[in-house]
């Protein structure tokens, strides 16, 4: 619902440049031949939607499960942060765009070289957000943890990981909105489907309608996406903070 | 606890000093403690005396303070695997319930959580019908109950009380103290306060800390009734001695 209101005043905005300015459809096409083209095409959209998913999808279950993997790990051994966190800020300091035609290269043109990208951009957003809040559980309640004689693995399960769920949880968010940016540039740079090909090939074929109805449907998509992981990390964190009631 | 378990004392011998790099800047001592085992003994104090910072030297003090001597069982063992601490903030975990709350040791050492009796220790402390609420929705006087109920089903034979009946009403701190005394009979207890009228119905000794170091003072028989003539006699002499100490 929130968001009709800004897309109403971007069509709007839109299509009063088209008025004023006169520009030819293959520059920008007006909002209702980029409609009609939409539904079409939508058979067309939906197939090459459906490959970005899945990407995006198994791109962001595998680098959320391996981020907080990486966090806990982290967080377990002091000596291995000391190690592994400049690393990972190194890697970061690598634009995740460069790699993309080594990835390709790597793992083909497939599914696989855009997992990764996915995979890649969101990881270290995700290990970040949940590392800094693992070695951050309120001193007092570890102090008691251990006064009452709590193991190591216990007090990471019991303790620091419900307690560091809502930075878990920002992470997320933040993958969310990333992760199709990854499938996509992994598409530009090497594919024979998805919606980051079709828009390259539109507009190769000066198809501009059909390029901003696949930008369209990409935005749509994270938004969903976006929305999704944002009512779940809503539960989670009301949950953590002792907002809902708990179950016995 | 097993009937026939020692229960060690308790002491403390030295001082405590805040962040060394800024210049180490002490905060409390030197001074020497001993507390008795079997015994509840009462720290009474102003505030920010340490009686608190005294109470944590027993558990690990928190980042930034340093002590110079050493806090341990009278045995010579280390207290931290023997002791229950329940400190001045309930430090309840907001995702658990209440009862869930109880058994946090339980889960956090590996065992099996002793649900009847953490049930039953919500009863004595008033909040059997709260078991399955979520700790957070509970009053301030009902969080510090459940601290209780926490560091009773520890069951351990030192206990360390850090103002454990500070927020709650008259009628319920009196239900709640005979409940604590009912259930620590025959344990080593350290308890701060700085109410002269829980100390002088509860403890089997009292100890004044001020800026000055301990003072004990001498504690009478007595029924451990709040209208024992006794008890308010020590709760007067107890009031005195602050006024002068401050």
């Amino acid at each position: 619902m929130k968001y009709l209101l800004p897309a109403a005043l971007i069509l709007c905005l839109w299509q009063s440049v088209v008025w004023v300015s006169d520009v030819p459809a293959f520059i920008l096409p007006p909002p209702a031949k980029v409609a009609v083209t939409l539904w079409g095409n939508r058979a067309l959209l939906a197939e090459h939607a459906i490959v970005t998913l899945s990407e995006v999808m198994i791109g962001l279950l595998l680098g959320a499960i391996l981020g907080m993997v990486t966090a806990l790990g982290l967080a377990m051994a002091p000596r291995l942060d000391r190690w592994l966190k400049p690393v990972l800020v190194l890697s970061q300091s690598i634009p995740v765009f460069a790699l993309a035609p080594i990835l390709t290269l790597w793992f083909g043109y497939g599914l696989w070289s855009k997992i990764m990208m996915a995979l890649l951009i969101i990881y270290f957003p995700v290990t970040s957000a949940f590392h800094d809040a693992l070695v951050a559980t309120p001193p007092a309640w570890l102090r008691q943890a251990e006064v009452m004689g709590g193991t190591r693995w216990r007090v990471l399960w019991f303790l620091r990981v419900p307690a560091a769920l809502p930075g878990l949880m920002s992470g997320l968010r933040l993958a969310a909105v990333y992760a199709p940016i990854g499938a996509i540039i992994g598409e530009w740079v090497g594919a024979s489907r998805g919606l980051g090909y079709l828009m390259l090939l539109s507009n190769g074929r000066a198809k501009t309608d059909l390029m901003f109805a696949a930008v369209l449907v990409v935005a749509v998509m994270t938004i969903l996406l976006h929305a999704a992981v944002n009512r779940l990390a809503c539960k989670i964190e009301n949950k953590s903070r002792g907002q809902a009631e708990p179950s016995l | 606890m097993t009937a026939c378990a020692p229960v060690p004392g308790l002491s403390f011998e030295g001082s405590v000093f805040a962040d060394a790099r800024t210049g180490a800047r002490r905060l409390l001592g030197p001074l020497s403690l001993t507390v008795a085992a079997r015994r509840w003994t009462c720290l009474l104090g102003p505030s920010g005396v340490g009686k608190s910072t005294l109470l944590q030297a027993f558990t690990g003090l928190p980042d930034g303070l340093r002590m110079d001597g050493s806090a341990v069982l009278d045995t010579g063992a280390q207290p931290l695997g023997q002791g229950a601490l329940m400190a001045q903030d309930a430090g309840l975990l907001p995702w658990l319930s209440a009862l869930q709350n109880v058994w946090i040791g339980s889960r956090l050492r590996g065992e099996r959580p002793d649900h009847a009796r953490a049930k039953a220790l919500l009863e004595q402390v008033g909040l059997g019908a709260q078991g399955a609420q979520n700790c957070t929705r509970l009053s301030g006087g009902q969080q510090q109950r459940l601290a209780l109920a926490r560091t009773l089903y520890e069951d351990r034979p030192v206990v360390l009380l850090d103002e454990p009946f500070s927020a709650l009403d008259v009628a319920t701190r009196l239900r709640v103290q005979d409940v604590a005394l009912d259930l620590l009979r025959g344990r080593t207890v350290l308890h701060v306060t700085h109410d002269p009228a829980e100390a002088a119905r509860i403890a089997d000794d009292i100890l004044i800390l001020d800026h000055s170091g301990l003072t004990p003072v001498s504690v009478p028989q007595h029924s451990k009734l709040a209208d024992d003539p006794k008890v308010q006699a020590l709760t007067s002499d107890l009031t005195r001695l602050l006024l002068e100490a401050a």
